[in-house]
């Protein structure tokens, strides 16, 4: 099953796309005259999985929402796939979002819809044959543990198997960048870790580009610091201390970076405030 | 509650005007380009209309009885009892169809349409389609102003003829009416620009409930809270939207037929 959702290693394949995914260049953004972004930039290089940490407040949330273009900055440049999309109308980024899979805090599941009719929403609005419909619900269901459920509707299901429909949901269509807000937000450990085992596999099989937002620093260093493998449809942890090498770190503290950068150089800095955060 | 300068609450009313007339003109717009989501105007059309029919038919009915034996009692004292036929008749076509239909369904449908599309607000679902590529204005807002305009129409001719039939069941069996009477006087008493005024005046008090109601939903901020409270305003928005609309229609219409 995990076949038909892999693609090629875009880093590979597409090599001539050098530009990064995401690029925020002084991105700043206020509610009510109160600063939520300030000068915020940063890039998201293809095939990586950018984390964002932070305090509860500190724009995570609306940075994910600016990377879609469901907010719009009031300063800035923000350039997704190398498109402007700052002042971008709305029927041009619907175009965009095709290739823009995103996981909302609270999965945001259409709750008059079955669990088949939420994922295959964007397949059904694209016209797919019912039949080719079905079938790759059943296949992104599978893909995240949940095939059983798809007669359900989200009310009848747990706060962990509603994640992890939306997360089937926005890797239906093959995205290529996947945006997750706290997907692991507000669930025990045990279903923590699965959510997070689904990112996982998402990374290593379809080489997807993405932004995570975690308030749990032990999922983000299990990001960090574990494989998946495919042979045990399971997380190893990477020999000899290893770290993967396409995950990085963006922490964010009252709407400001704090850090930018790799595993190593995020365990390894000397900035006080994020050493206690850290610790 | 923080205090809010005159400068910025009269602004804040402008933008809410503005960001109204802005959804409205989209919802109209929407229906005569692709994609158009017919099955969910159907979906609407059954929601709105047949799910309002007993509440209509009832309200009809009983505003027909009344305005019968209250009219009677007056027209009695000119001898003219006879003529209790043609007063329903005019009242329920010209004026009370219309409008206790509007208001009815406001109550009914504009809140049922403020709380749904607020819930979907606060939950991230309108966020949510939009992520998914889609508009949810012409997803959720035109078929619902559509569907409304259309059933609002018939229903409001369900009433003024459930209404009149109410008016004769009193004139029958309470006044001692004859019903030929009653109802060749009802029949003769209405003229074309009668007709084309009360059914003129839903046209306007459907696009009233759809776009008021989905506005305060689409709008909605605060949570559960702010559910309730988009609720609110959208009744009292529309109610008296379409009462004042309804005086504006009935002013133009005797304005241009004279009658």
């Amino acid at each position: 099953m995990a076949e038909v959702l892999t693609r090629d290693d875009p880093r590979q394949s597409q090599p001539e796309e050098k530009e990064p995914v995401v690029v925020f260049e002084n991105v700043s953004i206020a509610f009510d005259l109160k600063p939520v972004l300030e000068n915020i930039s940063f890039s998201v290089a293809h095939g990586e999985t950018r984390i964002i940490l932070g305090p509860a407040g500190g724009g995570k949330s609306v940075l994910m929402k600016l990377a879609d273009g469901l907010l719009k900055a009031d300063s800035g440049t923000i350039r997704v796939f190398g498109e402007d999309i700052t002042m971008m109308p709305e029927t041009e980024l619907f175009k965009l979002r095709a290739r823009i899979g995103m996981v909302f805090q609270e999965s945001a599941l259409f709750d008059s819809l079955s669990v088949e009719d939420n994922v295959a929403y964007r397949l059904h609005e694209d016209g797919v044959p019912e039949d080719e419909a079905h079938a790759r619900v059943v296949e992104a269901l599978k893909f995240v543990g949940l095939e059983q459920a798809i007669a359900k509707f989200p009310p009848e299901l747990s706060g962990g198997m509603r994640r992890r429909v939306s997360i089937a949901r926005a890797i239906i269509s093959k995205p290529d960048l996947i945006l997750y807000d706290s997907p692991t937000g507000g669930l025990d450990p045990i279903t923590s870790t699965t959510i997070i085992e689904l990112v996982m596999k998402q990374r290593d099989v379809s080489h997807t580009t993405s932004l995570l937002i975690t308030h749990r620093l032990q999922d983000a260093f299990t990001l960090a610091t574990h494989r998946y493998n495919l042979e045990t449809e399971a997380m190893d942890p990477i020999p000899n201390g290893g770290i993967d090498e396409s995950t990085k770190f963006l922490v964010l503290n009252e709407g400001k970076i704090v850090f930018d950068g790799t595993t190593h150089e995020l365990v390894g800095s000397e900035d006080p405030w994020l050493r206690q955060y850290l610790s | 509650m923080p205090f809010v300068s005159p400068e910025d609450f009269a602004k804040q009313k402008v933008a809410a005007v503005q960001e109204y007339s802005i959804l409205a003109w989209r919802a109209v717009a929407n229906f005569f380009s692709r994609p158009r989501y017919m099955a969910d105007v159907y979906t609407q059309m059954d929601l709105i209309g047949v799910g309002s029919l007993p509440t209509i038919a009832l309200t009809g009915f009983f505003t027909g009885s009344v305005l019968a034996l209250q009219s009677a009692t007056s027209l009695k004292t000119f001898g003219a009892v006879s003529m209790t036929g043609n007063l329903v008749a005019l009242a329920m076509v010209k004026e009370l169809g219309p409008v206790l239909t509007g208001l009815m369904l406001a109550g009914r449908n504009a809140s049922g349409m403020a709380s749904e599309l607020g819930s979907m607000k606060v939950t991230e679902q309108i966020d949510a389609m939009r992520a998914l590529g889609t508009d949810p204005v012409r997803k959720l807002v035109t078929p619902r102003l559509y569907a409304t305009v259309f059933m609002l129409f018939f229903m409001t001719i369900i009433a003024d003829a459930v209404g009149i039939a109410g008016g004769a069941l009193i004139s029958v069996s309470m006044l001692g009416m004859n019903a030929s009477t009653y109802f060749s006087t009802s029949y003769r008493s209405l003229q074309y620009a009668d007709i084309v005024q009360g059914l003129t005046k839903p046209l306007f008090s459907a696009f009233i409930i759809a776009t008021v109601g989905c506005y305060f939903g689409m709008t909605t901020k605060g949570g559960t809270q702010g559910v309730g409270r988009a609720t609110t305003q959208a009744v009292v928005v529309s109610s008296i939207s379409i009462i004042i609309v309804d005086f504006l229609v009935s002013r133009a219409m005797i304005g241009i037929f004279g009658r």
